[in-house]
């Protein structure tokens, strides 16, 4: 592409779509990398803006990390689910016994346990602290149980394995205790609901820090808007050291809040770990995916970006040569 | 090139700026623009860069209605013409390269054809030497030197300047010009707004003279010495 002489002059420059795209692409890098300059000429000052972007972040993905674990540990909670068979006066102890070995190879039965009349009144009698009261009595009204630990009650199995289960013949009447579960379902549904309130409001917050820190920076660089304008700058031209100067300080303070976030999952994971041990439960907590994480990077930058740009249009327009 | 008709400036507050002017500038033509301080010289720049819009009459410059013209063209505009101002409007935050580079950036010149056209700007205005120097560390004409060199890089087809000697010595000032009768000579249209009667009077070359904004005197040749000593 050879530039024609100077009567055509300005304007000859390259015209093909290659030549425009890479001309396009030189000023974009151009224009980012001084961006990029620009911020890192004041440490500080940047630093502490990151800083609040990354912490207002830091609680919407937090609580993303947070209501993610316990919807994961809520479904891991059909081990503390027990279901109770109440067994017929007439089934044996060694016909409940094998009832037992049989419920095991139903699939969703993870752990089956008898319990005998005789084993229940001990344990009433060690338990209760009413253990006169059985004494007293001259036959053990305690009927014979097995207590079964489903696999899953996630959905409505808890509820299907129930009814399977009454219909037994040896079966006087089944129990299954949904009612917490439910409870706890119906918490977590309003916590996210809190969560995606929270999440708006701080997402604002950084929408106008950075709003606020362009707005500055548009200050700072008044003269030299006016002389870009001057010489033939157009509106996008002007704006766009602004927007990726927003987009940056989102990006960098998505990759803040990433990294604290990684830091508290690694304070908490020893403790959260023993604590549901306790719980017979092998839960690992987990924080961000590979996913989400880069999910938390692209919607920062987005914020950053309009930010910035909601801060251009309020302000770039007002400042003109005169 | 640039063609006033019963223009008519009033600025808000009631100052009357500029007052039924009418003049052409063709195509290729040098002519400077006096009066004294006041006299409307910046605003019939500042109306033909669109930084103000005139209340009255018609500017057309290069064929075109300016008042037609709408505000998202104004940039392409502007590109076409090169303007030198008396405060330089350089951006100290950069080197003088990138001053006068700064016009090919916002037209998205290939690197290194805005590279050669820098070049051959501050060749032309013997700044080569100084490309990678901040403009602050450089005098006033070496300041004024580098706004002209960015101004002229995009090859414009009108030169505007405003005061560009305003803060020189006699002996910078002239050579200026000298600078500026060279870019006319390769067949630039220059309107120059200078209150140095003593200076363009020497050069012979159209001139126009504003009083209290009207058009009073347009000729090529001024011999009115009586005059210098009521400019300030």
């Amino acid at each position: 592409m050879k530039t024609r002489k100077r009567e055509s002059g300005a304007r000859s420059h390259e015209k093909t779509l290659g030549g425009t795209l890479r001309s396009l692409w030189q000023s974009h890098s151009l224009i980012a990398r001084q961006s990029v300059t620009k911020l890192l000429k004041t440490p500080v000052a940047t630093a502490m803006t990151v800083a609040v972007i990354g912490i207002a972040l830091l609680l919407p993905a937090g609580l993303f990390v947070a209501m993610d674990n316990l919807r994961n540990l809520s479904g891991g909670f059909s081990s503390f689910t027990q279901i109770t068979l109440y067994l017929h006066d007439e089934v044996s102890q060694s016909e409940g016994e094998a009832l037992r070995e049989q419920l095991l190879t139903h699939e969703n039965i993870a752990a089956s346990q008898y319990i005998s009349p005789a084993q229940a009144a001990e344990d009433f009698r060690t338990y209760s602290g009413l253990g006169d009261v059985i004494s007293q009595l001259d036959e053990n009204p305690l009927p014979a149980v097995i207590v079964l630990t489903p696999a899953s009650i996630a959905d409505n199995e808890g509820a299907l394995l129930l009814e399977e289960l009454s219909a037994l013949p040896e079966v006087e009447s089944a129990q299954l205790d949904l009612q917490w579960i439910e409870r706890l379902q119906r918490f977590l549904q309003l916590a996210e609901r809190g969560a995606a309130a929270l999440m708006l409001i701080f997402s604002l917050a950084v929408l106008f820090v950075v709003g606020n820190t362009i707005r500055l920076a548009i200050e700072s660089r008044r003269a030299e808007i006016v002389v870009v304008k001057l010489v033939g700058g157009t509106d996008g031209y002007v704006a766009r050291p602004f927007l990726y100067t927003g987009t940056c300080y989102g990006l960098a303070g998505g990759v803040l809040a990433w990294v604290l976030l990684g830091l508290i999952m690694l304070m908490l994971h020893g403790p959260v770990t023993e604590l549901l041990a306790l719980y017979d439960s092998q839960y690992s907590i987990r924080g961000l995916t590979l996913l989400s994480g880069l999910a938390l990077l692209g919607g920062s930058a987005l914020l950053g970006w309009l930010g910035a740009w909601i801060s251009v249009r309020q302000h770039l327009a007002a400042i003109e040569p005169r | 090139m640039i063609k006033f008709d019963n223009v008519s400036k009033r600025y808000p507050g009631g100052h009357q700026a500029l007052n039924q002017v009418s003049f052409e500038l063709r195509e290729g033509e040098m002519a400077f623009l006096t009066g004294r301080s006041g006299a409307g010289k910046s605003t019939l720049l500042k109306l033909i860069m669109l930084m103000e819009k005139a209340n009255q009459g018609q500017i057309l410059v290069n064929g075109k209605n300016l008042a037609r013209l709408p505000r998202d063209q104004i940039p392409f505009y502007r590109r076409r013409i090169g303007v030198v101002f008396q405060d330089h409007q350089l951006l100290f935050d950069r080197s003088v390269f990138d001053n006068v580079a700064l016009p090919l950036q916002i037209e998205g010149y290939p690197k290194h054809e805005a590279d050669r056209r820098v070049r051959a700007a501050l060749d032309k205005v013997g700044l080569l030497k100084k490309e990678k120097m901040n403009p602050m560390a450089l005098s006033g004409g070496e300041q004024q030197r580098i706004g002209i060199a960015r101004a002229v890089v995009n090859r414009p087809q009108i030169l505007l300047a405003d005061e560009p000697t305003g803060n020189l010595d006699p002996e910078l000032a002239a050579e200026i010009m000298l600078l500026f009768e060279q870019f006319n000579q390769v067949g630039v249209s220059m309107l120059i707004a200078s209150h140095d009667l003593s200076l363009i009077a020497r050069l012979r070359h159209r001139i126009l003279t504003l009083h209290n904004g009207q058009l009073v005197k347009d000729a090529i040749y001024h011999s009115a010495p009586e005059q210098t000593g009521s400019m300030n």
